[in-house]
């Protein structure tokens, strides 16, 4: 059945993979016949309506499924049983009453409570006009009592109007008017609750929220699950993670962030016991390069969600120094009496290396069907195509959401599952390509990295092409995905 | 650090063909109450190394795991909440792993290992 699915006006990139990742979860790819996975919906828009829309149509077998989705989800506002649309009040009206009785009247009946908000986007509507429209509504038998507060069933009545200014809103070109019964309606208080100022312990690079809840969508965390992060930090992404019940486990190679915090009441495991939520089933100090598991132990966890160091506002690192990983200095021999309290250096860890080490590691500790979510960088310079992601031969790319964080970069959040078996052959190529970026280091350390290309200034070509490109217009009126 | 997380762990220093299971050197154990999940369990008990989760258990002193388990006594609700209360509710706060080839010391401090290696391990 086709449901109205109505957005946030946010991160436009994330709204269908989140509803089509909470749709595996809810089991709506189930009733699939061949042995082929789905991941996609059926989607369709609005006539004239612009993809980024907030106002999609959405293909869900059950009313049960729509509401898990839009109750869980972070990006859907409202999801709506349509019974009624149209072009002008006139067309809204014959459409609601041509909408079969048998699906109208079992939410109208004179036992049950009712509310109709009126919602507008774009534009406000006055309580004044708001009450005429309600009142314009007279056609729908309502025989049930007004309740404001719980009524059992939600009406809404949506306007989107072309209204001359489009203020970071997308293009309308032609009023339409909706009018259905909510099915359900994202928790509004999930993000203020978990809002990173209201959080304890937080690092310079500490995962927003409402990204944290969505990572946590993508990667289908929830109970009896086992969810890892190989650089955890102050714990942002596992507390989304851990709120929808999955067990969590991270590990970060700087011991000062995930064994001491700032003090006792203010580390990792205060981050979770602040909200109530189950402490982390491990955290430990850790190297993506060379990970402590031991070696017969694989497809243990269910989903693997990070946000790597990709080098532009922290670096990563790996162990062996700076020098070590040159070649100019033989390794440091720990003397006996001084190895207890060794700090043993690291070296930088070059972007590729770190994606590479995380999707092989991934592609072997990671459940058959698991998920592997994490942002990647993209230069926004460059053609924005999809071969430059990341591959691995045992997975699948299913989403990949794009959030702008400057004229020179942006960030895509990526989920892959795993699609294929870790075989001996891949394990091998992997150890190749490991030796390899540990013998050029250095090559590896100059190609291999962003921060000078986001930090660097433009040359001069680029410049005198930017000024005919971004001189006329700096804040252009329709903002698409800088929402 | 719960005995979860050490039946995933091993010893990675170079040239360590059995680095697991790491002896456990426990100064403080502690005991903290986790709420029972019986899917996560058993889908654990598929991945766990039983050996080295007896041996590890009596190291913290516990020894009411059986030596020997298959995944039928995951039906008993006594051998499950044994081996969630070891799996999960002991902690290894203060200690140490050992490497059970070369005798490394891996430092568990507020109940996080230390599991990275020196410059001439790597």
């Amino acid at each position: 059945m086709w449901y109205l699915c109505v957005f946030y006006h946010r991160l436009l990139d994330y709204r269908r993979p989140e509803v089509e990742s909470l749709a595996q979860l809810f089991g709506a790819f189930e009733d699939t016949q061949n042995d082929e996975v789905r991941y996609q919906l059926q989607w369709k828009l609005p006539p004239h309506h612009h993809p980024d829309s907030p106002f999609h149509f959405v293909n869900l077998p059950s009313e049960q499924v729509a509401r898990n989705i839009a109750n869980r989800s972070i990006l859907v506002k409202g999801m709506y049983e349509l019974w009624g649309e149209g072009g002008s009040y006139e067309e809204l009206k014959d459409s609601v009453l041509s909408y079969p009785d048998e699906r109208k009247l079992p939410y109208l009946d004179s036992d049950s409570t009712f509310k109709i908000t009126v919602d507008c986007f774009g534009k406000v509507i006055s309580l004044e006009e708001q009450k005429g429209l309600i009142l314009g509504l007279s056609y729908v038998p309502f025989k049930g009592r007004v309740n404001l507060r719980n009524p059992d069933h939600n009406f809404w009545l949506i306007e989107v109007d072309n209204y001359g200014v489009n203020n970071g809103l997308p293009p309308i070109v032609q009023k339409r008017i909706f009018f259905g019964r909510e099915v359900g309606g994202a928790d509004r208080k999930l993000i203020p609750t978990y809002q990173l100022k209201s959080r304890t312990y937080l690092g310079p690079t500490a995962m927003d929220a409402e990204m944290a809840f969505l990572m946590a969508n993508q990667a289908l965390a929830t109970s009896g699950k086992l969810v890892f992060d190989p650089f955890v930090g102050t714990g942002s992404i596992l507390v989304a993670a851990a709120h929808f019940g999955a067990m969590t486990m991270g590990a970060d190679i700087d011991i000062r962030v995930v064994r001491d915090g700032r003090g006792p009441d203010c580390n990792v495991w205060s981050n979770f016991k602040q909200y109530g939520l189950p402490m982390p089933v491990g955290l430990l100090r850790a190297d993506n390069n060379l990970p402590p598991w031991r070696p017969e132990l694989k497809e243990v966890f269910d989903a693997i969600i990070c946000d790597p160091p990709y080098g532009v506002r922290a670096g990563g690192r790996k162990s062996g120094g700076r020098k070590l990983l040159k070649g100019a200095v033989e390794p440091y021999i720990v003397p006996d009496d001084k190895r207890t309290d060794h700090i043993p250096s690291t070296a930088p860890y070059s972007l590729v290396e770190c994606v590479h080490d995380l999707l092989d590691r991934a592609a072997k500790m990671l459940v058959m069907r698991g998920r592997l979510v994490f942002f990647y960088p993209v230069l926004r310079e460059d053609d924005f195509t999809e071969n430059h992601f990341p591959e691995h031969p045992c997975f699948k790319l299913i989403s990949s959401s794009e959030q702008i964080l400057s004229s020179r970069y942006s960030r895509v959040l990526l989920t892959m599952v795993k699609t294929g078996p870790y075989t001996d052959e891949i394990a091998e190529a992997a150890r190749i390509k490991h030796i390899e970026f540990k013998e050029n280091h250095v090559k590896w350390l100059e190609d291999g990295n962003l921060h000078s290309a986001v930090f660097s200034p433009a040359d001069a070509q680029v410049t005198e092409a930017g000024d005919s490109k971004f001189g006329k217009d700096p804040k252009p009126k329709y903002r698409g995905k800088y929402v | 650090m719960r005995l979860l997380t050490h039946n995933m762990l091993s010893s990675n220093v170079k040239g360590v063909a059995n680095g697991f299971p790491l002896r456990i050197q426990a100064e403080k154990v502690m005991e903290k109450t986790v709420e029972m999940n019986g899917d996560f369990l058993k889908k654990m008990f598929e991945k766990i190394d039983w050996k080295a989760l007896v041996d590890a258990s009596q190291a913290m002193g516990y020894t009411e795991l059986p030596e020997e388990a298959d995944s039928s006594m995951l039906d008993l609700d006594d051998f499950l909440n044994r081996f969630h209360h070891a799996l999960l509710e002991i902690h290894l706060e203060e200690g140490a792993l050992i490497c059970p080839e070369t005798g490394r010391r891996f430092p568990v401090s507020k109940g996080i290992p230390n599991m990275l290696l020196h410059e001439d391990e790597v």
